[in-house]
């Protein structure tokens, strides 16, 4: 039964990174219609931005966790501007395969200069160490991160659903032209919409870069895990996003208890058996 | 004008000679290394493994007198029906001599095959599984750097020696886990050690904290780390975090390689204890291969006993063609021709092949230096213990390969 509660936790903990990164793809597809494969690429690139920022500047974790996202966002909306932009109105696969490309492109190129075994981030002193609970040792790291994300994931939706700037965007996605006509800059929102789903991507880059090696492959081997979690949840969905993040990554570490062998097939098993009963996701409107 | 026309012949008859030549003795070869380019082993094999198939080209010498050699290199991903796929296509349309590197165990029984069904060559230098030179043995394939039954014996029993004797694997799920787990859990029960537990996980996995908590909660004397790359580093790590090693657990590395060293730095791999059969600073020798090695290589890193494997491996395979004056196409015939020479060159020392394809060569045993005992980039490792090359493999009277008379 300990170890039972032990890996509750700790798929809560893997959650929060599905949360927050399924989270970021949820805000882009609701808002700009695209499915965001380079996801994976920007939450790679959050993680190696703090370690240049911790190596190269001496600049610490907590700032790191301001300024990663801040940098990666700046250069979404790079991306988005000079290309994203260029297929509203296409059909998804359009995005889907510039976003695959650009995700290709950038992990080929960190690969090329940083090689594949990663790059070592330690743990910032005041989150080092760990408490016991009883029934398992809680590294104090792997706390922070549940509820910082928690915390991160409520505040986006927040601002989505329920202040003034959330309901333009989200009108803005309904009827452009329209809230074009009310003197609202809509192209603007959209690049800035797709810079905060990248930047809670970088978010959760720089919130791995302790836990995990920081690789040019981490997010490539996190995106369709993640892409699962999104389709389960119901593409475009903040809070099914959310909650299926945070679900998913305990049922994956009850899995990983009884059944370690299938841990990295049950994510897909499920999605499979949602869009049977379910085409649109749990919390998926139909289109 | 006179000099001009006279080398114009000379050219003519050098031309000629050549061409003359490979009706009787071809002397072109060609070389392919077949490795992960781009994932989790791409750091200790990968494109590591080019730049040392190239520098063996080019200190063979034999480009000088009249030979034609070729490289070329393709990336496997891991999957053996991607090598597979690329084996066929490089004997059948490429016409490729020789296999090197060939690292991860699933994709190298499978290619081993088919090397073997088309005569052609494999020196393999990054696969683990002891199998491909027992049970799945070849007249084909020789196994060059290094197996799991060696890695075993070494820090196996060394850690079962040292108090070591409860154990609980940690297991990657295909092959190469498989064949490390049973070797080590034989040499743990055969030094008087019991094996509490086991657990398997899939390739490629970023979080381990699960499978660490298991492990923890066996309270085995030793976590044995049955995986390599970048699963081994973010055990490692995540280890370290969850107080395993602070717990009084200790964790045995029972495949690592320097660069998963260097990408954990010092901090995090100091203390722990593992078998390599090549290090860059153990003499003259290795490291005045390492240092030209380094400076081809964009990050600047030393090279693994993998690419090490590669460069020393080439070189015999050279050695045995020039002997044989030409290269006669025929791959189990090559290698017959292989084991019957001694293997001598500046990485491994001298060593032999034995009859199932087994290279052989001491094993050493090492411990990563505490960052303080470090003098600089890449001095990682102490050098604890050394297994006779005599001993350090499987012996031949154990053997179910097929190609060993008993």
């Amino acid at each position: 039964m300990q170890a039972l509660y032990a890996q509750l936790l700790v798929g809560l903990i893997n959650g929060s990174f599905y949360a927050l990164l399924s989270l970021g793809l949820a805000v882009i597809f609701g808002m700009l219609n695209i499915i965001n494969f380079a996801h994976g690429a920007l939450y790679m690139m959050g993680a190696f931005v703090a370690y240049f920022l911790l190596n190269l500047g001496g600049i610490n974790y907590w700032w790191a966790l301001l300024i990663a996202p801040v940098i990666v966002g700046i250069f979404g909306m790079i991306l988005e501007r000079t290309m994203l932009q260029w297929l509203t109105g296409l059909d998804h696969l359009y995005g889907l395969l510039l976003t695959f490309g650009i995700a290709l492109i950038v992990q080929g190129l960190f690969q090329n200069y940083f090689g594949s075994s990663g790059l070592p981030y330690a743990i910032p002193d005041e989150l080092k160490g760990g408490m016991n609970l009883g029934f398992m040792f809680l590294p104090i790291y792997r706390g922070w991160v549940v509820v910082f994300s928690l915390v991160v994931c409520l505040a986006t939706w927040f601002l989505i659903e329920k202040t003034r700037l959330g309901a333009y965007l989200r009108a803005a996605t309904e009827n452009p032209t329209l809230v074009r006509a009310f003197g609202i800059n809509v192209p603007r929102m959209i690049t800035l919409t797709y810079g905060l789903g990248v930047g809670l991507a970088a978010l959760a880059g720089v919130l791995s870069a302790p836990i995990n090696q920081v690789r040019p492959l981490m997010g490539a081997d996190l995106i369709i895990v993640v892409f699962a979690v999104v389709v389960i949840g119901g593409m475009g969905s903040i809070m099914g996003s959310i909650i299926t993040g945070f679900a998913l990554g305990v049922i994956e570490g009850l899995t990983k208890y009884f059944y370690p062998e299938a841990s990295n097939t049950v994510v897909f098993v499920l999605m499979v058996l949602v869009l049977l009963v379910k085409p649109t996701g749990l919390t998926g409107r139909a289109a | 004008m006179k000099h001009s026309i006279s080398a114009m012949l000379l050219g003519t008859a050098l031309a000629f000679g050549v061409a003359g030549g490979a009706a009787a003795q071809d002397k072109t070869i060609k070389i392919g290394v077949l490795t992960d380019n781009s994932g989790l082993y791409a750091d200790l094999g990968g494109p590591g493994s080019t730049v040392a198939a190239q520098m063996a080209i080019e200190d063979s010498g034999l480009a000088a007198k009249g030979w034609k050699l070729d490289l070329i290199s393709a990336d496997h991903q891991n999957k053996p029906d991607i090598g597979t796929t690329i084996a066929r296509q490089w004997i059948d349309v490429e016409k490729v001599d020789i296999f090197m590197d060939v690292l991860n165990s699933g994709v190298a029984l499978a290619v081993n095959n088919v090397v073997k069904e088309k005569n052609s060559v494999m020196i393999n230098t990054g696969a683990a599984t002891s199998d491909l030179t027992n049970a799945q043995c070849s007249p084909n394939t020789v196994h060059w750097v290094y197996d799991t039954y060696m890695l075993a014996n070494s820090t196996g029993q060394a850690l079962v020696k040292a108090g070591g004797d409860t154990w609980y694997f940690l297991t990657a799920d295909y092959a190469f886990g498989h064949a490390l787990e049973r070797d080590t859990a034989a040499v743990v029960v055969k030094s008087g050690g019991k094996v509490v537990g086991t657990v398997r996980h899939p390739l490629n996995t970023a979080d381990f904290s699960s499978f660490l908590l298991q492990a923890q909660a066996s309270k085995a004397k030793i976590i044995g780390m049955a995986n390599a790359g970048g699963d081994t580093t973010n055990t490692i790590k995540q280890a370290a975090e969850f107080g395993i090693v602070s717990g009084g657990q200790k964790l045995a590395g029972l495949l690592l390689f320097i660069t998963d060293v260097h990408a954990l730095g010092l901090k995090v791999a100091q203390g722990l204890n593992f078998t390599e059969t090549f290090y860059w600073d153990m003499n003259d020798g290795t490291r005045a291969f390492s240092k030209r090695f380094a400076e081809r290589m964009k990050n600047k890193a030393m090279p693994s006993m993998v690419q090490a494997g590669v460069y020393s491996g080439l070189l015999h395979y050279f050695k045995t063609l020039e002997a044989m004056g030409g290269n006669p196409h025929d791959g189990a015939k090559v290698v017959a021709k292989m084991k019957e020479l001694p293997t001598d060159d500046a990485l491994f020392g001298k060593g032999t092949i034995r009859a199932d394809g087994r290279k052989l060569h001491p094993a050493y045993l090492f411990e990563v230096k505490k960052p303080e005992e470090s003098k600089g980039p890449w001095d990682y490792y102490k050098l604890i213990g050394t297994t006779p090359a005599d001993q350090a493999f499987r012996p031949l009277s154990e053997s179910a390969c097929a190609l060993v008379k008993k």
